[in-house]
């Protein structure tokens, strides 16, 4: 069975700053693939880089097989698809839901846009009241379920999640991944997700990859995960971190 | 098109509606909201006005001009100071000023209308492509900028209008020439500002091209800041009409163009102050409108005071 996506040695250089030093990593189809590390690990750089969003300075980047080449093709847009984490920042401004859902149809050609748009919406549990608003009229969760839409409607088989919670509310966060279960459960859909919470990545991914300063440290699977059945010491700091703060005395 | 119609709810609520039914609706509760920002500032309605009356006068003056703007009485009506029959006054040819005031209200428009629509999108194009392409093409295009900034404006377009003729036409394309860096400058300033941010990346990731990306994500960021600033610089825009008609290098005689008046009365401006007075009036008038309208535009199109 090919890798849904295979990333090897892959290196991200900014201004001589090495942001990702050979970070390899394998996700399987209809697998959910987490990526867990304090800020500056390189978990949303190494998530950037396989969108394009990054430079790669070395490494490749395989999807479904296919070697990605410096430029992604309009295939791959239609193969994988990213949701941001800040539903604020990742929304047009200037745009109604209509118009944002319209533009990735527009951009690939795809007609029927009208049935597509409704069925999107419905997908991520918004009335049709929703669709001719524009994003300064929704609220946080509401925003990221329109992102969500806008990435599902070119109907991908990758989604790359980068913290699609940390900007909401913990009850709205509980709503938004119930969603992505969902949709990962009826599309059937491969999820490679950036998280700092190890209860949302516990809940939502079966196998893991820690990281810190831009490599990795280990690979876990969840069930690891909840024994502490872990190998490195900078994982079992993060582990005991999560629990929070231990009153002492 | 729309459930509730407008009958039911009042046109109001209709704009201001937090659940829009159609596209329409959602663009016209925006400009409805945009319009009630605008009005709030009265000043900003008053050069509104302003403008609304240039227009106006412009597009009726063949009914509002009491004389001709060209043929004047040589014989009996030579720099007739203000009174019942001449409002405004006559010039050394005998011609009613307020006419020619009146007919030059249309060579002013014809000026800023074709400047605007020549300079604004020159700079918008040099400049949201400079900035979202960045390296090399920034670099060059934004040199030139730098290079037509760094002449004055009246001193370029006094050399542009030299080598081209004098006549209106070439005064407008001279103006335009200098009139676009500014534009330009803004323009990069908002794009550099826009193209991080994640929803640029989001269209990125669709895989739109950078044209696309540009005309339908960042240009809509720049328009409002863009339009502000053409405004405040109409004002402008008309003062370096006026002068190099004043210079004899805009309009020709006897096209009743505003600087080219004050020029010709420039020789009475002692005696027979109205001359050069009058069409100065309208000159400031019109730039005041100019200004004010400039000013409330910014209140109300800014994107980062109406909290969005």
């Amino acid at each position: 069975m090919t890798a849904a996506l295979l990333a090897e040695k892959v290196e991200v250089v900014f201004d001589q700053f090495r942001a990702l030093k050979g970070v390899s990593v394998e996700v399987h189809p209809g697998e959910s693939f987490g990526l867990v590390g304090e800020s500056g690990s390189g978990k949303s750089t190494l998530l950037r880089a396989i969108a394009g969003l990054a430079p790669v300075a070395s490494g490749s980047i395989t999807v479904t097989g296919k070697p990605l080449g410096r430029r992604r093709d309009k295939a791959f847009y239609r193969q994988v698809q990213m949701v941001f984490q800040d539903p604020y920042g990742s929304l047009h401004p200037r745009q109604t839901v209509d118009r944002l859902l319209q533009e990735p149809l527009a951009v690939h050609g795809i007609g029927d846009s009208e049935t597509r748009i409704r069925r999107a919406l419905e997908e991520v549990g918004l009335s049709s009241g929703f669709r001719f608003r524009y994003s300064h009229q929704l609220s946080g969760g509401q925003r990221q379920r329109v992102a969500i839409a806008r990435a599902l409607i070119l109907e991908p088989s990758i989604l790359l999640l980068d913290e699609p919670t940390s900007a909401l509310d913990a009850s709205v966060q509980a709503e938004v991944l119930n969603l992505l279960e969902q949709v990962r459960r009826d599309r059937k859909l491969t999820y490679l997700m950036v998280s700092h919470d190890l209860a949302v990545i516990n809940h939502m991914c079966e196998r893991l990859m820690v990281m810190q300063n831009g490599e990795s440290v280990e690979q876990l699977t969840a069930a690891d995960l909840v024994s502490h059945n872990v190998a490195q010491d900078y994982t079992r700091r993060l582990l005991k971190a999560s629990e929070g703060f231990v009153r002492v005395g | 098109m729309s459930a509730p119609d407008i009958s039911e709810m009042g046109w109001r609520e209709w704009l201001l509606s937090e659940r829009p039914q159609s596209r329409s609706q959602a663009r016209l509760g925006r400009a409805y909201m945009t319009w009630r920002r605008f009005t709030a500032n009265q000043l900003a309605v008053i050069g509104l006005f302003i403008i609304l009356a240039l227009v106006f006068v412009a597009i009726f003056a063949g009914l509002l001009a009491p004389y001709s703007p060209v043929v004047g009485d040589l014989r009996g009506a030579r720099l007739l100071p203000p009174d019942w029959a001449h409002w405004m006054g006559t010039d050394d040819q005998g011609r009613d000023i307020l006419s020619r005031v009146i007919y030059g209200s249309r060579l002013t428009l014809y000026v800023i209308v074709l400047v605007a629509l020549i300079a604004a999108p020159i700079g918008l194009i040099v400049g949201t492509v400079a900035g979202y392409a960045g390296g090399w093409t920034d670099a060059i295009l934004m040199r030139i900028t730098d290079i037509f900034l760094a002449f004055p404006k009246l001193i370029l377009a006094l050399a542009f209008v030299a080598a081209l003729g004098p006549g209106i036409e070439n005064a407008i394309i001279a103006i335009a020439i200098t009139s676009w860096p500014p534009y330009a400058r803004i323009a990069r300033a908002e794009t550099l500002m826009v193209r991080n941010s994640d929803y640029i990346k989001a269209v990125e990731i669709m895989g739109a091209s950078p044209g696309r990306i540009i005309m339908r994500h960042i240009m809509p960021m720049c328009i409002s800041s863009l339009i502000v600033r053409v405004t405040l610089d109409m004002a402008g825009i008309i003062i370096i009409a006026a002068g190099l008609g004043f210079l004899g290098l805009g309009a020709q005689p006897p096209l009743p163009e505003w600087g080219a008046m004050i020029a010709s009365g420039r020789r009475f401006i002692l005696d027979q102050w109205w001359v050069a007075a009058m069409p100065g009036m309208a000159i400031l008038v019109v730039s005041l409108g100019f200004n004010l309208l400039g000013d409330g535009l910014r209140d109300a199109l800014d994107p980062r005071s109406s909290g969005q």
